[in-house]
């Protein structure tokens, strides 16, 4: 069953690869994993979806709470939430059945961003189950391209967790380790 | 980059560990860590050349292990830092509190495969608490403080840190209070929780059949007084893992012995009858639990560690608590009544003598020298006051199972990792920690010709230990093995070694060699009267086995027992 976790860190190289390897490492099943800036400098944000027993997920997340780097970890479990994906699909689409494919975009809110002579590409974002429906409903016409960044995840209602520690100054400032 | 500043980055790697409280470092230079050694000169730490750098690691895991402060390695880049991982992953394994320096090539060649260039930071990732790439000087100061804040706190363990060749040599200033380390902080326990404790509480109090599992995190939080409150105050009795012997003392009266794989059978009896298993400052690691389904089926669990992680990894538990051991402990002790188990303490004593067929001691001498009675005369023979370091294999079961350690820090082994090589400059490590202390290597002839090399490093720097190789020609816990498991075939398990006692001459040591058991003692005191290092080979008999033995994937109760034949007895009634 997919968990979802989300992960503050400090924004400094290795982080991410800290974060993979551990997962890699304990053998937990990475559904998707996105990771960004926040409302406040020097912090990342990092949304996991983690295909995994409930025991195993705690696991996870303790071991999460270890890394030196890592501010705070939530587990946003059965709580109401706002799960969103953006997906980028281009979809083969000849003059006979591009107002077809238009009408089926319009239905699930999704933007045409570039049309090409025998294809469109159209641009997605919602929660996972309705980007799911979109593919399966141009899927018959033919995909051609199809690129999904992963869920970004945020509890629902006033902010849960405990006020977060300050990122700390960073003790390497270099940036030859990459992410 | 221009950088100014009243130090070099090379002396302030320097002035960090002397504030730290480092007197002694393990090491190996070479070019990219060579403005750091350098700068070494000027300052009042002690530096210890070892052979090859793997035993550096192991003999600053020795060190902290005996003495409880960081151990301090510092390497140069390439395969001077790859020597490093197995001794890291050593560390990680058995939670060891190290920082290891490695140089590393000037930043501007980072990623281009320059000469003695490896992605260190990369490669010990997963065997390091934490580690750290630094580029400029005026970063060193805050990785340094950070790292040795790391190594200490929570569950201890190694953290590497990489300072490239030009930051070492560019400058900076001291800002000691600026680089205070704060990180580490975040990852401190949460408090308790009282509904815990008061669950854990009521477990004790209506347990019947109660058992400690007395584990290395007694040691590593300082919990020995409040572990024996625990025990004499309930009247339980305690089983020791590998790494939590000497935690509480095994002559204690309530002292059961080690568990799992080789422990007694009367122990692990009593953990597959308790009714309630308390886990302190272990982690129910493989060789120790056996097939898990069937571990301690009527047992509630409670587990203490300070790793969360740890907490119903491998067992699930009716009361898990992430906090330290002795803080955990004293706020559990004023809740905990006296409380009579004679009963329960009774039926294990019945077990017990069960198994004492005979007292090792009184065994025919049949000409043939046995590991156990070298293990249990030297125990014996220093009165059981050593501190020994041990290798991993059969000697290793044999020390655990024959050399009582009343002790706190007095047995050091590899033991999550079981790395081979280990014991002597573990053992040097020790004995440069604790300079007062009488230091026993026990080695198998396999793991001692991995880092024999070291004899070296003990006579250049002056450090005597008294080293017992444990020759039987054979990888003997891998013989075992094959005998047990795979028909007798002993594919690449015979192995030869060069006299020994040439060997000692060569190194300018005394050296010995001993195969009646009549001949043990004068050598032992010979040993021990030597001035510098001594060594004495052991002949012993080739084809002998570690018994009890829960094979791999077994129940604790499917043991099989010592062959009722054997000349080497139950210890049940060891005069303990």
């Amino acid at each position: 069953m997919p968990h979802v976790l989300v992960v503050y860190t400090d924004d400094e190289p290795g982080v991410l690869t800290r974060v993979a390897s551990l997962f890699r490492r304990r053998g937990f099943n990475i559904h998707s994993l996105t990771v960004g800036p926040t409302e406040r400098p020097r912090q990342s944000r990092m949304t996991i979806v983690v295909d995994a027993e409930e025991a195993t997920v705690r696991l996870a997340v303790e071991h999460l709470r270890k890394q030196v780097n890592v501010l705070e970890v939530q587990q946003l479990g059965d709580r109401p939430k706002v799960v969103r994906d953006l997906a980028l699909i281009r979809v083969a689409a000849g003059l006979d059945v591009r107002s077809e494919i238009l009408q089926l975009a319009q239905v699930f809110r999704a933007n045409v961003v570039d049309i090409a002579g025998d294809s469109l590409a159209i641009e997605c974002a919602g929660g996972p189950d309705k980007i799911d429906a979109l593919v399966d409903a141009l899927r018959p016409y033919g995909i051609l391209e199809l690129g999904r960044t992963g869920a970004v995840a945020m509890a629902r209602g006033p902010r849960a967790s405990p006020e977060r520690p300050a990122a700390a100054p960073l003790p390497a400032s270099n940036q030859a380790m990459s992410v | 980059m221009t950088q100014s500043g009243s130090y070099t980055g090379a002396q302030l790697i320097w002035e960090c560990l002397t504030r730290e409280g480092v007197t002694t470092v393990f090491g190996y230079p070479g070019g990219a860590i060579l403005p750091a050694y350098d700068a070494m000169v000027g300052f009042d730490i002690r530096h210890v050349l070892v052979r090859h750098e793997q035993s550096a690691v192991h003999m600053a895991d020795g060190y902290a292990r005996a003495s409880g402060r960081v151990g301090v390695v510092v390497a140069t880049s390439g395969p001077g830092a790859t020597n490093l991982v197995t001794g890291l992953a050593t560390a990680m394994m058995d939670s060891t509190p190290l920082v290891a320096i490695t140089g590393q090539v000037g930043s501007g060649v980072l990623g281009t495969d320059a000469f003695q260039e490896v992605d260190i930071t990369g490669i010990t990732l997963p065997v390091t608490k934490h580690n750290y790439l630094v580029t400029r000087a005026a970063d060193i100061v805050p990785a340094l403080r950070e790292a040795f804040a790391v190594a200490k706190s929570g569950r201890p363990g190694p953290v590497l840190v990489d300072i490239t060749k030009d930051a070492q040599q560019g400058r900076a200033e001291l800002d000691w209070e600026a680089a205070e380390p704060i990180r580490h902080l975040r990852h401190l326990p949460p408090p308790l929780d009282p509904a815990a404790l008061a669950r854990a509480l009521e477990l004790i109090r209506s347990a019947k059949r109660p058992l400690i599992l007395a584990g290395h995190g007694i040691q590593l939080s300082g919990a020995r007084t409040e572990v024996l409150t625990l025990a004499e105050r309930a009247d339980i009795p305690f089983a020791l893992t590998l790494l939590g012997l000497g935690a509480v003392p095994a002559t204690h009266p309530l002292s059961l012995g080690m568990m799992g794989m080789h422990g007694e059978s009367w122990v692990n009896k009593a953990i597959q009858e308790a009714d309630l298993l308390l886990a302190l400052g272990m982690r129910f690691d493989d060789r120790v639990t056996g097939k898990l389904k069937e571990y301690a089926p009527h047992a509630k669990k409670i587990h203490i560690d300070i790793d969360a992680s740890e907490l119903g990894k491998n067992v699930p538990v009716d009361v898990a608590i992430a906090g330290d051991l002795r803080s955990t402990l004293q706020a559990l002790l004023p809740g905990v009544p006296v409380a009579d188990r004679s009963a329960w303490l009774g039926t294990i004593r019945e077990w017990r003598g069960d198994s004492a067929v005979r007292d090792i001691k009184n065994l025919p001498d049949d000409g043939h020298l046995y590991a156990a009675h070298v293990m249990h005369d030297l125990w014996r023979l220093t009165d059981g006051q050593a501190v020994v370091a041990t290798d991993v294999g059969q000697h290793q079961m044999w020390e655990a199972q024959y050399y009582h350690h009343d002790a706190e820090r007095s047995l050091i082994t590899s033991g999550g990792a079981g790395t081979m090589g280990f014991a002597l400059p573990a053992g040097i490590g020790a004995k440069i920690a604790r300079p007062e202390a009488e230091v026993w290597v026990v080695a198998g002839d396999g793991g001692f010709q991995m880092t024999f090399a070291e004899l070296m490093t003990a006579v250049q720097e002056g450090v005597k230990v008294n080293i017992a190789i444990i020759n039987n020609g054979f990888l003997g816990m891998v013989r075992q093995w094959q005998a047990l498991f795979y028909e007798g075939r002993y594919a690449a398990t015979p192995i030869l070694s060069p006299d020994f006692v040439k060997l000692a001459g060569a190194f300018g040591i005394h050296g010995q060699c001993v195969d009646t058991r009549a001949a043990l003692a004068e050598a032992v005191a010979a040993a021990r009267a030597e001035p510098g290092t001594a060594l004495i080979e052991f002949r012993v008999e080739q084809e002998d086995s570690v018994y009890p033995m829960v094979p791999a994937g077994a129940a604790l109760h499917e043991m099989i027992r010592r062959p009722a034949a054997s000349a080497i007895a139950e210890t049940g009634s060891d005069p303990v």
